[in-house]
């Protein structure tokens, strides 16, 4: 028994073990996730980064598996609490979602349904998952709305999501994710759509529930600054594959992966805004045309023979540090076993 | 006009809107914009959402018909009538480069078009060179010449939008959300091509973005816009380091500084509420409703842009 409760405690809340997801289309296998891995520790939040076809919300996807219905997760384990979910029954994942783990979209008016009242889909939520009557869902729809800081809540509850603005919606999104207080909120690019000012609210939201729920953040951005404001540990994915991952400071102060180095020269520069950008050459890759070795090594400067033929393998860097790319091989930059 | 390629006076442009039966009002979307571009300048147009950022552009090239208002191109006054004269100078690349483009049309066509409608070439044979040579400026290959736009990415289809408004050889150009649609690599591509194409040809951008790093990397000067006013300007560098108004620090303080230290421990200025609607905007000062330092006289009176030094232009009573 106190065998079993020292395993629980070392077992992270969420672990994704060599994912791999495929869609099928008229075209062929569309490989959008490619063995990728990684761990998410209770109340910590973790930033995937990648650019338009990255395969970083398709990765999000999958732990919902609310993928398009040509879309498959192929290989891999996805463990939450140690338990694998990628076996659960369409009923089993029903509960898991909401309960256990909660998504947000980029579009909050494509995501809500604009025919019925904001009070009537998150009172949906909570009658779901619980047995609570009418009148205790209604309560705990408003108590929620004000947690996530929408005034007069009694009369929002009673209004179409036309009548709100943008950011007021992501609000009604955000409160009707976290109702049943899952352990896990995935944010698809929770702020694009939205203005800065507003945006600065909804993440400082975010943040601020996390710490009172302790709940886990998974959010997946295009955009580095939003990441290196929400994330203690980020992924860097590109063509379906991780990059690199670590801390925050680990990716942004010592990447050691030629795209997310790439990435980084390609944004203005906090400290020297005039100073020339250095963009990555060439174009985003096909996933219907992968290459043999490293998908990034058509675009990079410093692509060897070897990268043009052997994916490369995550080597440690260090303790919290994990990078996939020959470059770091051929500098010996990377933890040997022995250590 | 104190070497202005553009200046812009008192520019306005309202849209009726219905509101109810037999009832209409007018939005304002622009409302008494001042502002002037140098030849090569860059001015940075920012602000959120509905703040009339985007119209301003469209006015500014006759593309709406302002409501009242002058704009003047070298000190020369244009008007709905001769603007036909100026649109060779004058030329505009939008944000969208999937809808800007003619599906139906090769990109020699669409970059053709401009030069078949100013009659800019005497035989199909210097016609054809001008086009390779657009073509090859912005970074595209001879081959691409007789492809169709959905077998390009987006930011070769912005490249296609660009060398489409070069072909003219304006010496001004409406820069509207142009990198906005782009991934981060491929818009510092984009950016760079700009900034290259102004040392070369010398053009003058009015860059609308709403993206502020970027905006601030790309400009000389930069104006800050709300709800179709225009609540501060000033040089690029002095704006993001000492802004002045209540609005630009906080939209300033807003934006997500990509270095993991400086976005964990920087402190923001969070605005309470949402932009309000232009169809019911508030008394004097627009920002009053949103604003820390808001008095009486904000609710009286709109303050105009006055003159902090140095060209640093601010409209608030207060700071």
């Amino acid at each position: 028994m106190s065998e079993q409760m020292k395993n629980e405690k070392n077992v992270p809340l969420l672990e994704v073990i060599d994912l791999h997801t495929s869609f099928k289309t008229d075209k062929g296998e569309v490989k959008a996730v490619n063995g990728v891995s990684y761990t998410l520790e209770a109340g910590k939040s973790l930033g995937i980064v990648g650019e338009s076809g990255s395969g970083k919300s398709v990765s999000a996807y999958s732990i919902m598996q609310i993928l398009d219905a040509n879309g498959h997760i192929t290989q891999g384990r996805i463990l939450f609490k140690g338990e694998d979910i990628t076996h659960y029954t369409p009923k089993q994942m029903q509960d898991f979602r909401g309960k256990n783990c909660a998504m947000i979209f980029q579009d909050p008016m494509t995501s809500l349904n604009p025919v019925y009242t904001v009070g009537n889909q998150i009172t949906e939520a909570i009658r779901i998952h619980s047995d609570k009557s009418k009148d205790e869902a209604n309560k705990a729809a408003v108590e929620m709305l004000k947690l996530v800081g929408i005034n007069d809540a009694e009369r929002r509850m009673k209004q179409y999501p036309h009548e709100l603005s943008g950011g007021m919606r992501q609000r009604v999104m955000i409160a009707m994710a976290l109702v049943m207080e899952p352990s896990i909120l995935i944010a698809d690019e929770p702020t694009t759509a939205l203005d800065v000012t507003i945006q600065a609210q909804i993440l400082e939201l975010m943040m601020e529930l996390q710490k009172k729920l302790k709940m886990a953040i998974i959010i997946v951005t295009h955009d580095l600054g939003v990441i290196a404001q929400m994330s203690d540990e980020i992924v860097v994915m590109y063509g379906g594959r991780i990059c690199e991952r670590g801390t925050a400071e680990d990716i942004f102060y010592n990447p050691c992966h030629e795209y997310t180095k790439g990435l980084l020269r390609s944004i203005p520069s906090v400290n020297n805004m005039k100073k020339k950008l250095v963009p990555i050459a060439g174009t985003p890759i096909n996933l219907l045309n992968m290459p043999k070795g490293c998908a990034f090594c058509s675009r990079c400067d410093s692509a060897m023979k070897i990268c043009l033929t052997e994916v490369p393998q995550e080597l440690r860097i260090d303790k919290t540090h994990l990078a996939s790319c020959w470059m770091n091989v051929k500098n010996g930059n990377y933890m040997k076993e022995a250590e | 006009m104190s070497g202005n390629l553009i200046e812009v006076k008192d520019l306005k442009m309202y849209f009726p809107v219905r509101t109810g039966f037999m009832k209409t009002t007018m939005l304002k979307a622009v409302d008494g914009v001042n502002f002037s571009i140098k030849p090569g300048e860059t001015l940075g147009l920012v602000g959120e959402s509905g703040c009339g950022k985007t119209t301003v552009g469209r006015a500014l090239l006759h593309l709406y018909k302002p409501t009242g208002g002058e704009i003047y191109y070298d000190g020369n006054l244009v008007t709905e009538k001769n603007i036909l004269e100026y649109r060779p100078k004058m030329q505009m690349v939008f944000q969208d480069p999937y809808s800007s483009l003619d599906p139906r049309m090769t990109v020699e066509e669409i970059i053709g078009e401009p030069l078949d409608v100013h009659h800019l070439y005497s035989n199909k044979k210097e016609r054809r060179e001008k086009i390779l040579n657009l073509m090859e400026l912005v970074g595209l290959n001879a081959e691409h010449a007789t492809r169709y736009v959905h077998e390009f990415s987006g930011g070769q289809r912005q490249r296609i939008g660009i060398a489409r408004a070069l072909a003219v050889d304006p010496k001004f150009i409406v820069c509207d959300e142009a990198v906005s649609a782009l991934d981060v690599s491929i818009q510092a591509q984009v950016i760079n091509m700009f900034e290259e194409l102004q040392e070369k040809l010398g053009v003058a951008y009015l860059f609308i973005a709403h993206d502020l790093l970027v905006v601030r990397h790309i400009s000389n000067r930069i104006a800050v816009m709300y709800l179709g006013r225009i609540v501060e300007t000033a040089d690029a560098d002095e704006l993001s380091d000492s802004p002045i108004h209540p609005y630009t620090q906080s939209l300033l303080s807003a934006v997500p500084i990509p270095d993991p230290k400086i976005a964990k421990s920087s402190k923001r200025i969070i605005l309470e509420g949402d932009v309000p609607s232009p169809l019911n905007m508030p008394s004097g000062c627009a920002f009053r409703t949103r604003c820390r330092y808001a008095t009486e006289q904000c609710a009286k009176e709109c303050p105009a842009l006055k003159d902090r030094g140095n060209g640093h232009l601010v409209a608030c009573w207060n700071k």
